[in-house]
């Protein structure tokens, strides 16, 4: 089973990763992909994430064994983007393949929902040039206990 | 060298600057009397965690930095 996980400091095209991760697993009966990306919206000029190096890296990987560990999979692909991002910009691409399609789709929703709930990033978005913080919601707890 | 203290999120802009230097050893308390009134309110909030050196403390009131260690104060995470 392989994972591979990263932080991207640049734009990315999740293309360029998808490609090379499904080919890696030949035999593999379904592919499931989530790319989410900084949503069009009025007044927001830019949107920035910051993570805390010796944390966020390796709660991801820690993520990406757990999902490994529930779901039936042959491998996962986890990419996140820091810094500063524009409307349209992928942020988050997550890929997962196995025997089964529902290993796949359940792997990606588990680790999306975890990724945003729960996952070492703080986001700001800036509106008329100035910056503003993002607060936790309440949904990213009750997304989170879907999987307790 | 010292204990590097890194503030995330919204407590580096109440802090002013992503880290900073203090004296070591740092607890709880000595950590608190080194910032300001506001920097010490947030950081005394429930949702407010403490790492050090990349282990989050399950007690945050107990945690205990040598020199050269690196404590990191860590609001609650964005979401969507």
């Amino acid at each position: 089973m392989a994972k591979d996980v990263r932080l991207l400091s640049e734009p990315f095209k999740p293309g360029a990763f998808i490609g090379p991760f499904t080919d890696a697993h030949p035999g593999l009966g379904g592919v499931c992909t989530f790319v989410g990306e900084v949503r069009v919206d009025e007044g927001v000029e830019a949107l920035e994430l910051s993570h805390y190096e010796p944390l966020t890296l390796s709660g991801m990987e820690a993520l990406a064994d757990e999902a490994l560990a529930r779901f039936d999979l042959m491998g996962i692909l986890m990419l996140h983007r820091v810094g500063v991002m524009r409307p349209g910009e992928p942020i988050v691409c997550v890929s997962a393949c196995a025997r089964h399609r529902r290993a796949a789709i359940e792997a990606v929703d588990f680790a999306m929902d975890h990724l945003k709930g729960n996952a070492w990033f703080w986001k700001r978005e800036q509106r008329a040039g100035e910056w503003h913080w993002i607060e936790p919601r309440a949904e990213d707890h009750a997304d989170l206990a879907r999987w307790r | 060298m010292a204990v590097k203290v890194v503030f995330l999120g919204k407590l580096a802009d109440l802090a002013g600057e992503s880290e900073r230097g203090m004296a070591f050893p740092l607890d709880w308390s000595g950590l608190l009397n080194e910032l300001d009134a506001e920097l010490a309110e947030a950081v005394l909030s429930d949702k407010v965690r403490i790492a050090v050196n990349g282990e989050v403390i399950a007690n945050k009131i107990q945690f205990h930095a040598g020199d050269g260690d690196e404590v990191a104060l860590l609001p609650p995470v964005s979401g969507g």
